[in-house]
């Protein structure tokens, strides 16, 4: 009787530990094929360079690098407004019926596929800002206002989390000193909850920085420093998603090149956001 | 007198700005299926459901890409399930807060934010070139297996987490093996949650592109085996729009993506409603 039992429970902690081995394997693999490129090509001029060649073997990813982060910007100006106002929304001021209906509808946010929003962006969006505003329309302000919708999930639910785990007396202790309601909201429920809500924000950054298809479908895809909201734009995400395709030899670890800079700017992202949940938690 | 006037004045104006932000986020949302769905609904007829693309995808339906889609998620869910439930039941039935339990959250959060391209990049290298794989089934199914893997972990263990230690007690006194307690006791009365999990999972690989494309291809060919290369219902979607094929059967295609993932979403959500009222 006792050796299942023990053979049981070194088979689950062998399972369990599936997460870590992939995540392993992954970040193996990317640094394998990447960094090659990176040290033929000079840590510098990959990550400075402003010329991205293939055919002439310039690697340069500075211009993605400042886009990836000018889109991400954008979106969060819009996308962390909206969420915490959502949030509020949810967690304060709905009555219980209106929650139960909007609740699913941010699931469904989150679950709307990414190719969709890029149609969407690209259908009505697109046109809209080259009609309105200028330029080709495929641009930074097009990516950047789809991609705010697309982070807002992950910044309600996380910091409606956050809300959620504050101890009742916050609340009723602000009202009992005659606080209204809302002065309880702003200035003691929000502040309370702050790193989970830093959290949520850092976590829909990396959703931001992450995204692929929509991107691809929505930025336009030239090479070039941006220089206002208008302008067409690449990625690191969309480097990779456009050239990925027909690659070979050194443009593809090139490639994987730039996957390992998105890599570590991630994972940066990831153990902030972690760390900040974990200190809320205690 | 006026202090107070003013207070309840900022208080007013910030609910009506905050119930305004709210409005408007679902009113985009609804926006954006309803400008897809109203091109996209006319071209749903049963044909399109059953008929293979010709000519690129020009003509005919998305049977093939139903196909492959269904056959993707098949193999995601069936190695990455088993994968995230034993994690589950590992980390809430065999081991307490530790070391070890420490880092295994810690690599399933870190997975959770990995971005889908990355995954595709993995994939493509590991299973697609390295296991000799090629673009296939096997290839893509695995990469998203790996994908799903923290929404199944998370969901399965919230589940697991809401079964009354009562339930476990009584088993062990009857003279149950911690294994028996699992199997007979934890897992059926968990099961409902683990099936939610495993539902948005599947619309996840639904809608999944970027890593699809890279592991999984986008050949047009009806597959024959785990080993064939295939096409997604959400590549062959973003093929047509980018390539500008035939924008009336990437609305089609577009329509029937967000139907699926709308129907499945529901369910997964009714499910959720019912089993938190069920156990509350």
């Amino acid at each position: 009787m006792q050796l299942p039992e023990k053979i049981i429970e070194k088979f689950l902690l062998l399972i369990a530990l599936s997460s870590i081995f992939i995540l392993s394997l992954i970040t193996f693999f990317i640094f394998e094929e990447g960094i090659p490129l990176i040290l033929k090509v000079g840590p510098k001029a990959f990550l400075l360079g402003e010329k991205w060649i293939p055919s002439k073997g310039l690697f340069g990813i500075f211009p993605m690098i400042v886009s990836s982060f000018w889109v991400t910007f954008g979106a969060l100006l819009l996308g962390i407004p909206l969420g915490l106002a959502c949030t509020i929304f949810l967690s304060e001021l709905t009555p219980p019926s209106v929650g139960t209906l909007f609740r699913p509808a941010v699931q469904l946010l989150a679950a709307i596929p990414s190719v969709i929003y890029g149609f969407w962006g690209l259908i009505v969006l697109v046109p809209l800002i080259r009609n309105h505003l200028g330029g080709p329309g495929l641009s930074i302000l097009a990516g950047s206002l789809v991609l705010s919708f697309m982070i807002l999930p992950t910044i309600i639910t996380i910091s409606e989390d956050a809300l959620k785990a504050l101890p009742p007396s916050y609340k009723a202790g602000a009202l009992a000193l005659g606080a209204t309601h809302w002065q309880t909201i702003w200035r003691v429920l929000i502040p309370a909850a702050r790193s989970g809500i830093v959290a949520s924000v850092i976590l829909g950054m990396g959703r931001a920085i992450g995204e692929t298809m929509a991107m691809i479908m929505i930025l336009g895809n030239s090479v070039k420093m941006p220089t206002s909201f208008l302008d067409s734009a690449r990625t690191l995400t969309t480097n990779i998603g456009i050239e990925m395709g027909y690659a070979s030899g050194d443009h593809r670890q090139a490639l994987f090149a730039t996957g390992i800079v998105l890599f570590f700017i991630i994972m940066a992202l990831n153990t902030l956001a972690i760390f900040l949940s974990r200190r809320r938690a205690r | 007198m006026i202090f107070k006037r003013t207070r309840y004045w900022t208080q007013n104006i910030a609910k009506f700005v905050i119930w305004i932000a709210a409005l408007s986020t679902i009113a985009v949302m609804l926006l954006i299926l309803f400008q897809i769905l109203k091109e996209g609904l006319p071209v749903l007829h049963l044909q399109f459901f059953l008929e293979s693309p010709k000519e690129m995808g020009r003509e005919g339906g998305i049977f093939s890409t139903l196909i492959g889609t269904a056959a993707l998620t098949l193999v995601a869910i069936a190695v990455g399930a088993p994968l995230g439930v034993g994690t589950a039941i590992f980390l809430k039935e065999y081991t307490r807060e530790s070391k070890t339990s420490r880092m295994i959250r810690f690599g399933t959060d870190c997975l959770a934010g990995v971005p889908s391209i990355i995954f595709g990049l993995f994939g493509f290298v590991f299973f697609v070139i390295r296991l000799n794989m090629g673009w296939s089934i096997l290839s893509g199914g695995l990469t998203l297996a790996a994908m799903i893997l923290p929404t199944i972990i998370s969901t399965a263990e919230e589940s697991i987490k809401a079964i009354p230690y009562s339930y476990r007690e009584v088993s062990y006194s009857l003279g149950g093996t911690k294994w028996q307690t699992v199997t007979r006791v934890v897992l059926p009365g968990a099961l409902p949650g683990i099936f939610t999990g495993i539902l948005l999972s599947v619309g996840r690989s639904i809608g999944e592109t970027a890593a699809v494309i890279l592991t999984a291809g986008s050949s047009l060919v009806m597959p024959t085996s785990l080993f064939s290369p295939i096409r997604t219902m959400s590549v062959h979607f973003y093929i047509l729009a980018r390539e500008g094929i035939s924008m009336k059967m990437a609305y089609g295609t577009g329509a029937a993506l967000i139907l699926l993932v709308l129907i499945i979403n529901v369910v997964a959500q009714w499910l959720i409603n019912r089993y938190i009222r069920h156990r509350t």
